[in-house]
Order: structure tokens, then sequence, then C-alpha cells
């Protein structure tokens, strides 16, 4: 691709060096504040943190799609519930319970098909409208939330089979199922962003939407795609999600969309679009998990947890903002 | 040349906005091979007629004709496919994509998969780029190229598709000579295509070395056209401004104070330096020179939005430093900005409240803000300025051009102002009101304000200005007196001759 300045590098490296400074700092204060026996770099718990990344991390590469084209979608959590109900419920139906093992994939195809038609229902408006996508997708987080209590009040969506479970905690050359799915995704939309015209054209809508539709790319129909496929991402990993844990609360998913875009923007892409990388999203995401399992270890609760994380999002969008100065040529604001 | 077909022809094309002609029934045409310059002054209606060619406006009336086909030009794109492409003047580029991807923008060559044919790509941007022969490659990021080369990028678009007729837009207002001398050949290559070329510029030697005819408009109407090599510069500026050389000097008729404001060597990075100026109680001097010779920047720098790299700047003989604008206002300086819309009106709130709005903290009554103050200082600057609305309460938005910028004018001196900077005071506003906000400006003077007014229209700077300072590419390269600035002196120190 275009020639990489050092500016570049520094910008898509920062996020691999903060992880290997998360690595080197919990195994050392892991040392001597750590509750366990096990050392934190120890390989199952580096598998199992590539395990419990692959939720947020599926929806957080869509979210770097959509975040590129210039838009945002706060509806993800909700999707995800609803997806996961879908999932879990449909296998209840009389006809499906007839159908055996064959079920399963019947009902995957349910979920994803509810994730796909919810993010066309955002794609469509924000085309239609014109409204702001922050707007829609709040709008539709209310509303798909609103879709999941409809579904069972209060109580639980729960159905176990079996063969689900046995796959979704399968390891296959070590890894875990929804870490393949994980990988899977990220390789695949990588390859759409950089490869392909649609990726081209969502840089170039996200970095100068005028420039774009002077040049005839039809904006609208392009930003349906992106959100038909960020939906489509947030069933996916309800799929892989409760495949395994075969219970769905109605407030699960809550927040997600919002970790989400934390782990895009920690791995540098920028809110106003047009700028960010798939592989530095998955950055964000494992130096998130990192801070997660690392605090935890060394025994901080999830409020401390939460209250780090909250302070190095802004921290690094503040070295982002300096490190992106004109110098002193520019306007005081 | 008459029994050729034209490339392109418009006839009777009338396009009206909401209280303004802009365009009055213009005709023109630019024959295959032909470079034909189009001129007027600002708001003669160039890039309107423009707009309408490159479908961006439907027009009321008239039709569009290409090679005598009747045509509708619904959008850009439709332009383009029939072969119309137009080189914005203001750049329409993604930063953060390689000059290839640019130029091939919304047409991306493709292989199976929708994937992009990368090496197709480049190649065919490389075999365009050698012809511009430019110092960057297809894979040079955009965000990384001078603004120079941008123009170039922006340039290298037109010649993806096999156009029947090119329209530039000051394509040279950011080029160095050697880069101009680059898209001269562009021009010259096309010509011998046989493509029609509209140029618009206000640079004179520009069109009189590749021009073959000129045509003017003035007020949104076409004044006629010319044969280059049968015309001057003097008839030409005859039709755009509608009289002869008359550019109705401003004479003084009052005594000028001591020095209000005086600038020393200043510089902000390589927007300017080494600027140097002064103006007394009492005088107007004019700043005049091409976009982007960094007259705004000075004017933002002694308002305190800059910071300044070197220089000084000194107030009634005492040296300042400006940290901010309102360290600027508390110290007498204000700064009617150039965007009026976007930089010195809140559009969505009434007369009053824009006018009080630099000084609202200090007009209160207990913890609230005193209505009656309010309208006080409101009633004075619309009788001192003739500001006509039905009343504080209409909208800012709702008022024409020239109240607006009274409005922010009035804000101002309700500041109690030594100095006051006004960036392009007639921009977008007609010609009945521009007199009129000139001779407010001239009255300020009088009434013992030190006046700088950047302007980039030579009528309007002759006619009010005491002295007129002329800036190239960041530096200050002549100052007249009212009485001794000639129109070529003008254009030779503007355009760094």
């Amino acid at each position: 691709m275009a020639n990489f300045k050092r500016k570049d590098l520094v910008k898509q490296g920062a996020i691999w060096a903060f992880i290997v400074a998360e690595l080197i700092f919990f195994s050392i204060a892991g040392e001597f504040l750590s509750v366990s026996e096990k050392a934190f770099m120890d390989f199952d718990n580096m598998l199992l943190l590539l395990k419990q990344s692959a939720p947020i991390g599926i929806i957080a590469v869509g979210m770097t799609i959509i975040m590129v084209n210039g838009n945002i979608d706060l509806s993800v959590g909700a999707t995800f519930a609803l997806a996961a109900i879908v999932l879990l419920d449909s296998m209840t139906w009389p006809f499906m319970q007839a159908m055996g093992n064959w079920a399963i994939p019947l009902a995957w195809l349910f979920a994803l098909a509810t994730g796909v038609i919810l993010g066309a229902i955002n794609g469509l408006i924000v085309w239609k409208t014109g409204v702001d996508a922050f707007i829609v997708t709040l709008g539709s987080m209310l509303g798909y939330r609103g879709l999941v209590f409809i579904y069972n009040g209060e109580q639980p969506t729960s159905h176990l089979n079996w063969t689900l479970v046995d796959f979704a905690e399968a390891q296959f050359l070590g890894l875990h199922t929804a870490t393949w799915f994980l990988l899977g995704v990220v390789l695949l939309c990588w390859l759409l962003m950089t490869r392909t015209v649609h990726g081209r054209n969502a840089y170039a809508i996200g970095n100068n939407r005028e420039a774009a539709v002077n040049a005839g790319i039809r904006v609208g129909p392009h930003f349906l795609w992106n959100f038909m496929l960020i939906g489509f991402l947030a069933a996916l990993s309800a799929v892989v999600f409760y495949s395994e844990s075969g219970s769905v609360n109605p407030n699960d998913g809550m927040l997600y969309e919002l970790w989400a875009i934390t782990a895009v923007v920690l791995g540098g892409t920028k809110l106003s679009g047009g700028y960010g990388s798939i592989i530095s999203t998955l950055g964000g995401v494992i130096a998130i998990q990192l801070l997660r399992k690392g605090l935890g270890h060394i025994g901080a609760d999830t409020e401390t947890v939460n209250l780090v994380i909250g302070l190095i999002l802004i921290a690094v969008l503040f070295l982002d903002r300096q490190l992106n100065r004109k110098g002193k040529e520019e306007l005081r604001t | 040349m008459s029994t050729q077909t034209p490339a392109l022809r418009l006839e009777g094309i009338v396009k009206t906005f909401p209280g303004v002609r802009a365009l009055d029934g213009v005709s023109f045409s630019v024959m295959p091979g032909e470079v034909h310059a189009l001129m007027g002054e600002n708001g003669a209606g160039k890039s309107t007629l423009m707009k309408v060619l490159g479908g961006i406006y439907q027009p009321d009336e008239g039709q569009i004709f290409i090679a005598e086909d009747a045509t509708v030009m619904s959008s850009p794109l439709q332009a383009k496919s029939k072969g119309v492409v137009f080189i914005h003047q203001e750049l329409s580029l993604a930063d953060e994509l390689s000059v290839a991807e640019n130029i091939y923008l919304g047409e991306l060559p493709r292989k199976s998969l929708g994937r992009v044919d990368w090496e197709k790509l480049y190649a065919q941007t490389d075999d365009i780029l050698k012809t511009l022969n430019v110092g960057f490659n297809a894979r040079t990021k955009v965000g990384d190229l001078s603004i120079a080369n941008q123009q170039m990028v922006e340039i290298a678009r037109a010649l993806t598709v096999e156009p029947r007729a090119v329209i530039f837009d000051e394509p040279t207002a950011s080029l160095t000579d050697a880069e101009k001398v680059v898209l001269f050949e562009v021009i010259a290559d096309l010509q011998s295509r046989d493509v029609g070329v509209i140029y618009i510029s206000h640079r004179m030697e520009e069109i009189f070395k590749i021009t073959d005819r000129i045509s003017v408009l003035r007020d949104g109407q076409y004044r006629g056209t010319l044969n280059t090599k049968e015309t001057n510069e003097e008839e030409v500026t005859q039709l755009m401004i509608g009289r002869k050389l008359d550019l109705s000097r401003n004479e003084m008729t009052h005594s000028l104070g001591p020095v209000a404001l005086e600038v020393r060597n200043l510089s902000c990075g390589k927007l300017f330096e080494n600027v140097s100026f002064t103006v007394r109680e009492g005088e107007v001097v004019g700043f005049y020179g091409l976009v982007g010779a960094g007259r705004t920047e000075i004017a933002e720098t002694i308002f305190g939005l800059r910071e300044p790299s070197g220089g000084e700047i000194l107030l009634d003989g005492e040296g300042v430093t400006v940290h901010s604008p309102a360290d600027a206002i508390a110290r007498g300086i204000s700064l009617v900005p150039e965007d009026r819309k976007g930089q010195g009106l809140v559009l969505g709130m009434n007369c009053r409240d824009n006018m009080t709005l630099p000084q609202v903290d200090d007009m209160t009554a207990g913890p609230f803000v005193s209505d009656g103050a309010e309208i006080a200082i409101f009633d004075q600057y619309r009788d001192k300025l003739d500001i006509r609305t039905p009343g504080w309460r209409q909208m800012v938005g709702n008022l024409s051009g020239g109240n607006q910028q009274k409005i922010v004018i009035g804000k101002w001196l309700s500041m109690h102002p030594k100095v006051l900077i006004v960036d392009e005071p007639t921009r977008g506003i007609d010609v009945g009101s521009k007199s009129e906000i000139h001779n407010l400006i001239r009255e300020l003077a009088a009434q013992g304000y030190a006046v700088i007014v950047i302007s980039s229209e030579m009528p309007e700077v002759l006619h009010v200005s005491d002295r007129i300072v002329a800036m190239y590419a960041g530096k200050v390269t002549r100052e007249f007196t009212a009485a001794e600035v000639t129109e070529d002196g003008l254009i030779q120190a503007i355009s760094g001759l």
C-alpha cells in the first residue's frame, strides 16, 4: 500500500507496544501481588484471554468498519441480546426439536438473519432519512432492547444443547472455537477493508464525504451494506457466545457497544472517520481484555478496572491529539 | 472556427436564488481545441455558471448543448460521463488515501469478488503522473503532499477520461511557477486533442498567455466575448467592472491621527514572514493579495487567534502580547471575520443577542442578563449603522447579507475598539449594499478608528483605502498610497513579479 511514514508506523505500532508493556507489568506485578499460584503469562491463561476477547472483538471489528465510514452503531449490544434469544428460543420450537441436531444450523441461521435485519433497519433509516447514525442507533438501541424484554419479560431464555456446547468448547490446534471465529472475522474484514473496492470506498466516504459524492460513490447503499455487516457480526458474536452458555438474560450485551467503541478507539481509528485498521482494533480488544484480566490477577475489583480503563482511554486520545497537532501555526481554540 | 460545432454551448441560462438573480440569460460556447477564458468580478456569476454546467445546480431556464445535442446535466457524475470534467478550486480529495485512489475515486479498477486491481490502478496512475511530470508517485498519501501537489492530483483526475470539455476554476491559485508551466503544457495537450477548455482566472498575464477568447460576466449577465489577440487588459477590465478604468480612488478628506497599530517583522511559521506596517487613527489600510497570500492569517495573529513565531505588535507605541481574542478585545482590537455566517454570526439567534454577544457577561442585573441594556445597545447601533430589520427579535439568518454584515460591525463597534480589522467586508453581498458598506468603512475612519480592510476585490481596495499593502506568498511586496497606486502596479505586486 501507500509508502509508510514514521508517523504511521508509530501510530499502528502503538497499540502492540502497549500490549507488550501490559504483559511485562502484570507479569512482574503478579509476582508480588497475585493471589494465584500461576504466572500471568501462563499459556492456558493467554488462550483463555483470546477466547474471552471474542464476543466484544467480533463486534469491534464491525464497529471499525462503521466508524471508518464516519458513522457509529450504538445498537449492537441490543442486537447481540436479541440474536441470542432467537438462537436459544428457536431450538425449543416443536418443529425444530423434531429435527434433532439439524436444528442447530437452522437456529444459527435464524439468529444471524435477525442481526442482518436489525442492521438493515438501521442502515435504511440512516440512508433514507439522512439522520445522523448516532441518533438513529441510539433510538434503535432502546427499541431493540425493548424487543428483548417483550420476548420474554424479565425472565432469562435458556436452552442447552450438548452437541452445541461440545462444539463451542472444542479446541482446534489449541485455540478455542470462539477464538477461531474472532481470527476468521478479523482476517476477512481486513481483506475487505484493504483489498476491495467496497473497503477503499469506505475510507474515502469517511475521510471526505463530499469528495466521495462528487466522485459518484453511492454513499447511502454503502452505509446500508456496512450496517447489515455489523448486525451480522453482532449476531455472530451472540451465536458463538451463547452456543456455550445456553442462557440469555434480557440485560445481556448492555454496554457492549461502548466496550467495542473503546477498543476501536484504542486501536487508533478516528471517531470522525476515514482512518483506522481492523488489525489495530484487534490490538485494542486484546489490550482491554489484558487490562481486565491483569488487574483481576493482581487483586483489583471490577470498579477499579473500569476506572483504570476509562483513564487510559482519555490518556490515549490526548496523546493522539498531541501527536497530530500541526505545530504552532495552528489556530488556538 | 465558426463552421465547427462547439464542444459545449450554453444558451439563455437563468438561475435564481432567493433574493438574487445569479445568472440572467447567459449564453456561452467553447469550441473543440479552444481555451476560453471566463472572467468577471467575484460574485459576477462565474462559479454559479460552472456549477450549472457541472451538474451541481439545475438551471431555471435555458439549455446546455454538448456537440449540439441538448443535454440535461443532472449530477456531477453524469456530467463527467458526458465528458465534462470540473477541476475544483477548493480541493475535493480524501487525504488519508493514496494519490491513485483519489484520482480514480468512485471508479477504482476491479478484479473478481470486488477486489481492487492495485497493479492496474498504480500503472494507470503512474502513466498519468508521468505526463504531469510531478515529484510524487501513485502510492503517496495525499495528506503528505503540499497544497500545490494536491492541486496537481485534482488536475490529474481530468485525465482519467476522454474529456470533451474541461473546466479549470482558478487552477493556478496555489501553484508555483514551475508547476504552472506543467499545467499550461497539460492545457496545450488537451487543446491538441480537440478538447474545449474553460479557464477561470483573475490573472490577466495567464489569460493573455494561454487563451484564445475571453468571455466576461458582470452581475449575472453576459457582457460579451473578445478575441484575446485583438484586445488588451484595459478593454477586458472595462467589460468586467462596467466602467472605464475609473477606479474611483479614495480621496482623503480628513487628517490622520497618531499611529494606533504598528506591526514589526511579524511572522507566523510559513504562513507569513517579516510583515511590517502601521495604521494611523482615522486611516484605512487595505490589504490586497491572492487567496492564500497570508492576509487573513495576519489578522488572526493580531487578534490573538494564532501565536506569532516572531516580531512585535505595538498598540499606541507600546509593545503588547496578545494571547487570545479576549485579550485582543480588551486592548481595543476587533476583527470582523471573513466568513460572516460561519465565524461572525450565530444565525439562529436574534439581532440583539448577536450584537451583544461579546459583552453579555457584563450586562447583568443581579443574576440575570439585563434586557434593557441589551436593547439599548441594539437600538444605538441600528440607528448608527442604518440596519434594516423589522425588530431586534428578527433571526439574523433572515436578514440580507449587507444587514448581516452591519450587525457584525455593530457588534464590534459596541466594544469601542481602536483598531477595527474587516476581512472581506462585502463577500456575498449584492452590489447595492456593497457601496453602503464601503461608505460605512470610510465614515468609521473619519470618526477616528484605525481600520484594516482585507479584500480580494481590487475596486473595493482602491475605493476604501488610504494606503494599500500588497502581499504575495506570505510577504509584503509593496505599499502604495491611494494617490500613487495603479492597477498594473497592484497586479504585479500581488503576483510576485
